[in-house]
């Protein structure tokens, strides 16, 4: 049925293509802030309609980076799609999207023979730091500390250098791949969900409730930082942009975009796009990720760090 | 006269209760028109959300929400109308009447989660239709459906029985009696109940967020050719409604005027709930009185 | 000749007829298939926990501890079942009386000016989106509750607060069809021998209506039962049996809207949550025979 579709959805769009490319061109006064339409009119021989589903994180930059690929190459249309990494990774190993983006490595949700079938695509790097409530008079938290909080050892700010206040977490839910990173490489081991700690899975929500609870504890990825609510260090270190290139702060993790074998041209030419200076200096850094270009580190699946 | 007093507090109490149920509906409307209605402009309404700068707007949404539900009222409509019909003239007094009765009911109360979920399941990975709005539009008919029955069949059972009987007098078939004497009838009823549920689907998210999707694609308001992706018209591309529009912009939202958004979003999602009501009511009246020719 | 003149006639008046009785028994076919189907998916996703995964059927109802993902994964949805239940029953004993008094103002106060102002507005509470009622509640009733009682405003009397107006119309609709519906002759009975109208509605409005409040009160219930994202966002998650009210808690439905999305189809994580969605669609079914029962009760 779909496959139907979208070889109708194809065939009308060659055909309209070639019947009225200039008449196209002349008509679009599509709102293309960029005014890179004058080299693209050559090379939009690509055409196809293509799906990226999965993280709901990665949608903006996958979503903005397709709309400008969409201006340059006006015969693809991509179709951008947020169910979480776990539906990406699915649809993507099924056949149902030809691109599936996540916050986590494969391995880490599917079986290993699925995985396996699977191409990774680095496109960006996301940081994530642990944030309080600005309230809070601690501007440096230690590993051990942060294992203390979230392990529930230590409940109240008091212990760990800052103002009597009852300590509020505002964790996500194990399922998490935000939750994933910030474990596996803040904490550096799984913790349990504790009684009373709250669970939210949007980043967006998070903000909201640790800027406004007393004492709440949470951890966003840089992009959602703003004056509502406090950054900590980790282990004196704070996270910025040139702290996480050279590897010294350890809290961050690729975006992925996996194809299902090697992809067909008109993905391998937005895959490409992803990596191109215009979209990693530009939409990769507006939206708070770390351009791949800056990383002068690498780690794999593991979480082994090579320089 | 101690009875008198017991009578005395208890139609104060109820009274006050009327009165606290009419303020809180106040203040919650009050709350969600105050705070939005004022970020509510012609600019608001037609142009694209941003995602990172200010000053984006709802207008696909607003598309998507209202193409959504000419897409499950074409589906519900015919298929409601048609059970509904059957339960009141055709369905035999017997046990398996029953038990379809019962179906019905339990389709109702059906958690619109679940029939996300199922959606997600088979409309969406098992039969391939996609994060679309065919999905959405599938997913919501199924709870949609028992509403429409009863409604159909309130409307049918309302009917006076003479002139159903006079019909069928004068040789007429069941069939035709039924579209062209009883449906005109109940017409009033079933209109109200249908747009009434219309309402409901502007409304809906939770069995959304699984079926149509969460996300809009570019879309080209030149292009009217359904088939096409990049129209608005396709049936078979993902959208995000208004409903679900709020939802992710209360939870992921990066633009610095992001409540701002959710609080007009959700001012407009509720101005087209009341209009929706209102709607309903006064054509209710209108054909009423058009009909039975009652002053 | 007249009589195959007759047959004629008659032919396309029973082929309309024909036509008529199989397209409405399509469609109701269709009915029966979606909610069997739904039925089926569900359920077959649902047992894969039990029948593919091999866990126990007791420890999933009854465990405190819900660690997808731990070593060993463990799978107790008790704490969602319990959120599930206390949220929507705390719901109904705040809606119900709410409702109950709002009828009777409906019916037997002020009918004027009851059905004039009090019914659009009951019923435009029931038109409001459950976004926005989720909404409201996390930036109005948790900072409320956060600042007015000890703990974080979040937890299970927010939720509890937000559903009973969403359940209200159900309650009040069904309320007040009840009491318009008795019989005249019972209540001027009662006035004619000298009662209040407390003492009628009390004595003998309240007992034979019963049953039918009860239906509205299980329906209401059930709606809460099923209620998904406004519940999520005020109720706080955390998959524990909350020691207060005003402390972070799950229900099925946020669960399943928390993690569904984050899991890989066909994982052990993600065939949990379908258990949780069979729960909560048997649970759905449960109430519907409840009101299957008193409504047969109420005909009495």
């Amino acid at each position: 049925m779909k496959k139907t579709v979208i070889l109708l959805m194809t065939l009308i769009l060659t055909v309209t293509l070639a019947a009225c490319g200039k008449n196209n061109n002349e008509s679009s006064n599509s709102p293309s802030e960029n005014a890179s339409n004058s080299p693209s009119e050559s090379a939009s021989d690509l055409s196809g309609s293509f799906l990226a589903s999965g993280s709901s994180a990665m949608q903006k930059l996958v979503e903005q980076a397709s709309g400008k690929f969409m201006d340059k190459n006006k015969g693809v249309s991509i179709q951008v799609q947020a169910g979480g990494s776990g539906t990406g990774l699915t649809q993507v190993s099924e056949g149902q999207s030809e691109i599936g983006n996540s916050d986590v490595f494969a391995e880490e949700k599917l079986d290993a023979d699925k995985a396996a079938a699977l191409v990774d695509h680095q496109v960006a790097v996301v940081s994530i730091a642990a944030v309080i409530n600005p309230a809070v008079t601690v501007d440096n938290l230690t590993k051990q500390q942060l294992i203390d909080i979230f392990t529930g050892k230590v409940t109240n700010w008091k212990d760990v250098g800052g103002n009597d206040q009852k300590i509020q977490i505002v964790n996500r839910p194990s399922s998490s791949g935000t939750r994933a990173t910030f474990e596996k490489f803040a904490l550096g081991q799984k913790t349990e969900d504790l009684q009373g700690s709250i669970q939210e899975d949007s980043s967006g929500t998070v903000k909201k409730l640790v800027g406004e609870t007393p004492g709440a504890i949470g951890y966003l990825a840089l992009s959602y930082l703003d004056d509502s609510i406090k950054k900590v260090k980790y282990e004196g270190i704070e996270a910025t942009e040139d702290t996480v290139a050279d590897g010294t702060y350890p809290v961050w993790a690729y975006e992925h975009m996996y194809t299902k074998g090697e992809p067909k041209a008109e993905v391998k030419a937005f895959l490409d796009f992803m990596l191109s200076d215009e979209v990693q200096n530009g939409d990769v850094v507006e939206l708070g990720y770390i351009p791949m270009s800056k990383m002068k580190v690498k780690r794999d699946v593991a979480g082994n760090v090579t320089k | 006269m101690k009875a008198k007093t017991a009578d005395k507090i208890a139609t104060s109490i109820i009274m006050a209760v009327a009165a606290l149920i009419v303020l809180v509906l106040a203040g919650l409307l009050g709350y969600i028109l105050f705070r939005g209605v004022g970020h509510i402009s012609f600019h608001f309404l037609t142009s694209a959300p941003e995602s990172i700068r200010k000053g984006g707007g709802i207008g696909p949404q607003l598309f998507n929400s209202i193409f959504l539900l000419v897409l499950t009222m074409i589906i519900t409509i015919p298929i409601g109308l048609g059970a509904g019909i059957y339960m009141s003239e055709y369905a035999p007094m017997n046990r398996i009447t029953n038990f379809i009765r019962l179906i019905v009911e339990v389709l109702s109360s059906v958690p619109s989660i679940i029939v996300g979920l199922f959606g997600l399941l088979v409309l969406v990975n098992l039969f391939g239709f996609g994060f679309s709005l065919f999905s959405g539009a599938l997913a919501l008919t199924v709870f949609n459906l028992p509403l429409m029955v009863r409604i159909t069949e309130q409307g049918l059972k309302g009917v006076p029985r003479e002139q159903k009987e006079a019909s069928l007098a004068l040789g007429l078939s069941k069939w035709k009696t039924i579209t062209s004497v009883m449906l005109p009838i109940a017409l009033p009823v079933v209109l109200t109940g249908t747009i009434l549920a219309a309402g409901r689907v502007f409304g809906e998210a939770a069995a959304l967020l699984f079926t149509a999707g969460m996300s809009s694609p570019r879309l080209d308001f030149t292009n009217w050719n359904p088939l096409s992706p990049f129209s608005p018209l396709n049936p078979f591309r993902p959208a995000e409604t208004l409903a679900v529009h709020i939802w992710k912009i209360n939870s992921e939202g990066l633009a610095p005027d992001a409540g701002q958004i959710a609080a007009g979003a959700s001012a407009v999602l509720v101005i087209t709930v009341l209009v929706f009501n209102f709607g309903a009511r006064w054509l209710g009246r209108y054909m009423h009185r058009k009909f039975t020719a009652i002053k | 000749m007249s009589q195959s003149l007759d047959r004629q006639k008659a032919k396309p008046h029973l082929a309309e007829e024909w036509v008529g009785k199989i397209y409405t028994f399509l469609c109701i076919l269709f009915l029966i298939t979606t909610i069997f189907s739904i039925v089926y998916f569900v359920a077959s996703k649902g047992l894969s926990t039990f029948i593919v995964n091999h866990v126990n059927v007791i420890d999933l109802l009854t465990g405190l501890k819900w660690l997808p993902d731990g070593e060993p994964a463990l799978f107790g949805a008790l704490p969602f079942i319990f959120g599930s239940f206390s949220t929507s029953i705390l719901a109904a004993c705040l809606a119900a009386p709410l409702g109950f008094c709002a009828a009777v103002f409906m019916v037997e106060i002020s009918p004027k000016f009851g059905r004039k102002y009090l019914q659009p507005v009951i019923e435009l509470l029931a038109g409001i989106p459950s976004v926005v009622y989720g909404f409201v509640g996390l930036s109005v009733i948790v900072p409320f509750f956060r600042d007015v009682f000890p703990g974080q405003g979040i937890g299970i009397a927010a939720g509890a607060l937000v559903l009973s107006i969403m359940i209200l119309p159900t309650i009040t609709t069904i309320a007040t069809d009840a009491l318009a519906a008795l019989p005249k002759g019972l209540k001027e009975g009662s006035y004619a021998l000298g009662s209040t109208r407390w003492q009628t509605i009390y004595r003998i409005v309240l007992p034979t209506t019963l049953p039918a409040l009860m239906t509205g009160i299980v329906l209401g219930i059930a709606r809460a039962f099923g209620e998904a994202l406004a519940v999520q966002m005020v109720i706080g998650n955390a998959p524990h049996i909350p020691r207060s009210l005003f402390e972070s808690a799950s229900t099925l439905t946020s669960a399943i809207t928390l993690s569904m999305g984050n899991t890989a189809m066909g994982s052990l994580a993600n065939n949990a949550l379908w258990s949780l969605a069979l729960i909560l669609m048997l649970m759905t079914f449960v109430f519907v025979f409840i009101v299957r029962f008193l409504e047969g009760r109420s005909k009495l």
